[in-house]
């Protein structure tokens, strides 16, 4: 043989070695048990945490103080992520990924047993959390979110007043001529897409269940067509064609900037944002920043009721879990059951506690007064969603098809709305069909 | 993976060795032929590792219907690219590509007029030089970020525009036209450097006894650039070709960090991202970028035979 055969060897050596990858074994169903006696927990985890903003102003770090109050021989680290979804993906390909970690979106239900050690049956588990739903598996649960968050419009108190609004708009036409009063009587915006930066024109898909008010609204997704006539995200949509289409958003969309936007909005600057409950605390801190009235900024229901009453569906924010192939399992869970419960998180963040019995947040006080009813969606459906979601590359919870549609109603894409949503619908439906569900 | 490289390596050394006839001892001859092999090692090794072998992975995840993180993968055969094969629309983004290529008809236009004025005695030639090459070196993110600031409604393009009296109102990234065009105008001025001093190098590769014999003979500026600097530097203006159309191909950081491929500015290369990693089917991404692969060679390969790369020979 001569010197370039063996090279050509050599790499193909190589090549194959690295080309045997997935399908390693793994440590399926293994539970992560509560301990009983918080003294004799030891062992340093380490959690994965999105929130690289609370790991550098140290916040975690008291958190974890006050946790080693009651367990004094667990060590907690945290690693905190930037891009949390494209870097724990990769992590997840090895077994190291920390002891605790948030369930990245992209793992598919069915793969939870792979991944994370149980924290229990879901008959027990609900009776005291919320979100079970979105991380059980054959009746087990694999995560916790600590916090949940109700999707709605933040707006400008003052602004909308001004315009003369005062009253939560109930149908889509009602609040479209709202923005429109806020555009012939105020200098504000009356509604900021934040179209470059993409996901908050994702963040529509949280109307799953406000307009139909209807506890099994993912099932009716997963089994129907959310864009037929009256359908969800036909509402939705809609709503946000004729904002764009009227006119009623800044004057380029295509730069746009998130950060700029806060306090823009706490200023009176824009009037109107879609987002959820989760962005009241930014709003209110850029609002302090700003010198503006924090108490300025509210939040309201998407324009949709159901025999007189609002409904708003509450969702969880990433679920922590176990790794499964944590050697500190104890600890890991200790952590959890104690962030979820006692670590004050939710309420720090202004959130919806995850705990059933817990009272709502201030922010959400109108709420209550205005009777909005709170909606926990079955999620027994939520595999199957996304599968079609990505399977039919539509993508509800991407920004692409809305910036399409944004870009429609703007006047910068040919094409009519109606025979657009049709597609998507059409796209879903044809992907159920394939998948033979 | 390291050790079987290295082991492989070291035996593909020894092996070559042996047959070779034996004036000096054992030892030594053996030292004396692995010695460029050690030298190679480390080039070698990085070059498998983070080259061939995710190539070769992603060849393999072609076949396969993975999802990017799942443990289990299934192989489908040929699926990925029947799909691929089967969905037109997948193929449509290509068009945005004309855009960059046009652009880079225009930026290798100007890399060479500016590098042939440069290559002569002018004022300033340095600061100019620096000046032209200093954007190829800026990461490709942060131009994404200062250009966004540049095209944003009031931002830098429409004040200087305001500044010299042209009061624009547009959204330079408002249309597909409109945005494509401000893309691919911020790829010319980053790239623009690059082809700008492969230009100057050859130029200045063109020994200077030539000018001075052209100049005697009576050649002007054009004479000397269309007799003398465009012969000298034909392979270098090819290699530059081949250059921009693959690159035009394969255009990514600046729409995807600007407009993340909205308003009609997807490329072939932001969907095959979004394919991967929004809607995670790898396999069929792998596919996608294979393809890519392979249209890319292609294009070179038809280039190559059109104009083959002839040895220059200017005396």
């Amino acid at each position: 043989m001569n010197r370039r055969t063996l090279l050509a060897l050599a790499v193909g050596a190589a090549l194959l070695a690295s080309g045997c990858t997935g399908s390693k074994g793994s440590a399926k169903g293994a539970d992560a048990e509560a301990p009983d006696d918080p003294a004799k927990v030891d062992g340093t985890i380490t959690v994965l945490t999105h929130r690289t903003d609370l790991v550098q102003d140290g916040t975690m770090k008291k958190y974890a103080a006050e946790f080693n109050k009651t367990y004094p021989k667990v060590k907690v680290e945290f690693d905190g992520i930037t891009d949390y979804e494209g870097e724990v993906k990769i992590r997840m390909n090895t077994e190291n990924y920390g002891d605790v970690l948030m369930i990245p979106a992209v793992i598919e239900k069915k793969d939870y047993p792979k991944f994370f050690a149980s924290l229990g049956g879901q008959a027990e588990r609900s009776k005291k959390y919320r979100f079970t739903d979105y991380t059980a598996v054959g009746g087990k649960v694999y995560g916790q979110s600590p916090l949940g968050a109700l999707p709605g419009f933040i707006y400008n108190k003052k602004v909308w007043r001004e315009a003369g609004v005062t009253q939560w708009p109930t149908t889509p036409a009602e609040f479209l001529a709202g923005l429109k009063a806020i555009k012939s009587k105020t200098d504000a915006v009356p509604y900021y897409t934040n179209f470059k930066d993409g996901w908050p024109l994702s963040q529509w898909t949280g109307v799953r269940g406000s307009v139909s008010c209807d506890e099994q609204a993912t099932t009716r997704w997963a089994e129907g067509n959310p864009w037929a006539e009256g359908g969800e995200l036909r509402v939705a949509d809609s709503l946000l064609y004729d904002i764009v289409h009227e006119g009623l958003v800044e004057k380029d969309p295509t730069t746009t900037n998130w950060e700029a936007s806060k306090p823009k909005l706490a200023k009176g600057e824009i009037a109107t944002m879609w987002l959820g409950s989760w962005a009241v605390i930014q709003m209110q801190g850029a609002a302090k920043q700003a010198g503006a009235d924090p108490d300025d900024i509210g939040f309201m229901p998407f324009p949709a009721q159901k025999d007189g009453t609002f409904c708003a569906v509450t969702s969880p924010d990433y679920n922590q879990a176990v790794n499964v192939h944590s050697s500190h399992k104890g600890a890991a869970r200790a952590w959890i059951d104690w962030f979820t419960d006692k670590s004050g998180y939710a309420e720090d963040n202004l959130a919806l506690s995850p705990l059933k019995d817990a009272p709502l947040p201030d922010i959400l006080k109108p709420y209550e007064e205005a009777g909005v009813k709170l909606l926990d969606l079955d999620d027994s459906k939520g595999a199957e969603l996304k599968t079609i979601e990505n399977q039919s590359e539509v993508g509800i919870n991407k920004p692409d098809y809305r910036k399409e549609l944004v870009d429609m109603a703007r006047g910068a894409r040919k094409g009519d709305p109606d025979d657009y949503l049709d597609g998507l619908g059409e796209k879903w439906t044809e992907t159920q069909k394939s998948l033979g569900s | 993976m390291t050790g079987t490289t290295e082991t492989a390596a070291v035996k593909a050394a020894a092996g070559a060795a042996v047959p070779a006839p034996a004036p000096a001892p054992r030892p030594a001859r053996l030292w004396r032929g692995a010695t460029p092999w050690l030298f190679l090692l480390a080039p070698l090794t990085l070059l498998i590792v983070f080259t061939y072998a995710p190539i070769a992975n992603m060849v393999a995840y072609s076949f396969t219907d993975w999802d990017g993180v799942s443990p289990e993968l299934n192989f489908t055969g040929a699926e990925n690219y029947s799909e691929l094969f089967t969905r037109p629309e997948l193929f449509e983004v290509f068009w945005v590509s004309g855009y960059y290529l046009a652009a880079s008809v225009v930026q290798i236009v100007a890399a060479l007029y500016f590098a042939t004025i440069l290559s002569f005695d002018v004022r300033f030639r340095n600061l100019f030089k620096g000046v032209l090459f200093f954007p190829y070196l800026i990461n490709g993110v942060a131009i994404g970020f200062v250009f966004l600031y540049f095209f944003q409604d009031g931002g830098t393009l429409d004040s200087v525009l305001s500044l010299l009296g042209v009061e624009t109102d547009r959204a330079w990234l408002g249309t597909p036209e409109s945005a494509n065009t401000s893309l691919a105008g911020v790829s010319v001025w980053r790239y623009l450097g690059l082809n700008f001093v492969l230009f100057l190098g050859a130029i200045q590769s063109i020994p200077g006894e030539l000018y001075e014999a052209a100049e005697l003979d009576g050649a002007n500026r054009w004479h000397q650039f269309r007799y003398i600097i465009a012969p000298g530097i034909k392979p270098v203006l090819s290699l530059t070709v081949i250059l921009s159309i693959s690159g035009s191909l394969s255009v990514f950081e600046i729409p995807y960090i600007m407009t993340g491929g909205a308003t009609g500015t997807e490329t072939f290369v932001i969907q095959t991202v979004k394919l991967a990693f929004q809607f995670n089917k790898t396999g069929l991404a792998s596919a996608a970028a294979l393809v890519l692969l392979l249209i890319v060679l292609a294009v070179t390969w038809v280039q190559r035979r059109l104009a083959p790369d002839d040895k220059v020979d200017l005396v």
